[in-house]
């Protein structure tokens, strides 16, 4: 879910922006968090938990507009509180326009504080760099 | 400077949009506009390979930029065509490409760079006016890239790949390339 408008938005994202390649996967993961989610939500989520080969990091919401004014039904299904997650559409958002600039990666949430979890946790994953498909004309 | 028209091409090359924003310009068929967008895609990727045997990468500009962004907040600008086809002039129009990181060509035709009759003036003059065009016409480009994001990839009638044909779009084409 959300796939769709991560390729879209991403258009937003260079034509506002004006950024380039990244070098690293590190400076990646400055821009989404940074200049992508400050200029489409106007929150900084933090980087944590980098893995030592650079290729996956957590980001940290401090707050959700998506979920800010939402609270899960207590029902007697257990579904809802294992296997919603709200803001799944993050998680496409971020596959979506990140495949469009060439990096093919996954996205899931790990922790979610509308379950009542103490944060929330949305990990990127880095499968690998689509170099054949990277436009010619850049440096 | 007129612009003529803007062009539009896929990330493979495929002209998605055609446009004469202002008259002056011969009308083509509409096959000879899809062979010249193909053509100049394959010109474009092959001059990427034109360069000196030890080419020092401008990558760090690159860096620069994007650290600039995260620092400052400023934008910058989105064309990422460092080494392909950027410009060709010719005495009845001149033609500028953009691309974008993922891929899409925004292809402008304008009127000549004016041109300077005197011969005793020094080539470099020219080489100044050549260069004015070109930011000028770098700043066209930028606000076309707004608008194809604003009035194409947020119409949830478009299918992307495929040819434009938003009137809203068009209007706002004109409406920035008409003066």
């Amino acid at each position: 879910m959300g796939y769709n408008i991560g390729m879209r938005l991403i258009e937003e994202f260079l034509a506002k922006t004006g950024a380039q390649r990244c070098e690293s996967f590190r400076e990646t993961a400055d821009m989404i968090s940074k200049v992508g989610f400050k200029m489409f939500l106007n929150t900084v989520p933090q980087i944590e938990n980098f893995s030592s080969d650079g290729t996956s990091f957590s980001l940290i919401l401090t707050e959700n507009p998506l979920a800010e004014f939402v609270e899960l039904p207590l029902t007697q299904y257990p579904k809802i509180h294992k296997e919603l997650w709200y803001s799944q559409l993050y998680c496409g958002v971020l596959r979506g326009a990140l495949q469009m600039v060439q990096l093919d990666t996954d996205v899931y949430f790990v922790r979610d504080s509308i379950r009542g979890d103490d944060k929330t946790e949305i990990r990127l994953k880095l499968n690998k760099v689509l170099k054949d498909e990277i436009p010619a004309g850049e440096d | 400077m007129r612009i003529f028209s803007l062009y539009i091409l896929n990330k493979a090359g495929g002209l998605v949009f055609q446009k004469d924003v202002n008259p002056g310009i011969a009308k083509l068929t509409a096959n000879d506009y899809l062979v010249l967008a193909g053509t100049l895609h394959s010109v474009h990727a092959i001059a990427t390979n034109l360069k000196p045997a030890e080419c020092r990468s401008l990558n760090e500009t690159a860096q620069t930029v994007n650290g600039q962004i995260l620092s400052s907040g400023k934008a910058s600008t989105p064309n990422v065509n460092n080494l392909g086809l950027q410009h060709v002039d010719t005495d009845y129009f001149s033609l500028y490409v953009f691309q974008t990181l993922t891929g899409i060509k925004f292809v402008l035709v304008t009127s000549p760079v004016a041109k300077q009759d005197h011969s005793h003036e020094s080539p470099l003059s020219t080489k100044g006016e050549l260069r004015k065009q070109y930011e000028l016409v770098e700043e066209y480009f930028k606000q076309l890239y707004v608008l194809y994001c604003d009035y194409v990839m947020k119409d949830p009638f478009y299918s992307t790949d495929m040819p434009i044909k938003s009137t809203l779009f068009e209007a706002k084409i004109k409406s920035v390339c008409e003066a």
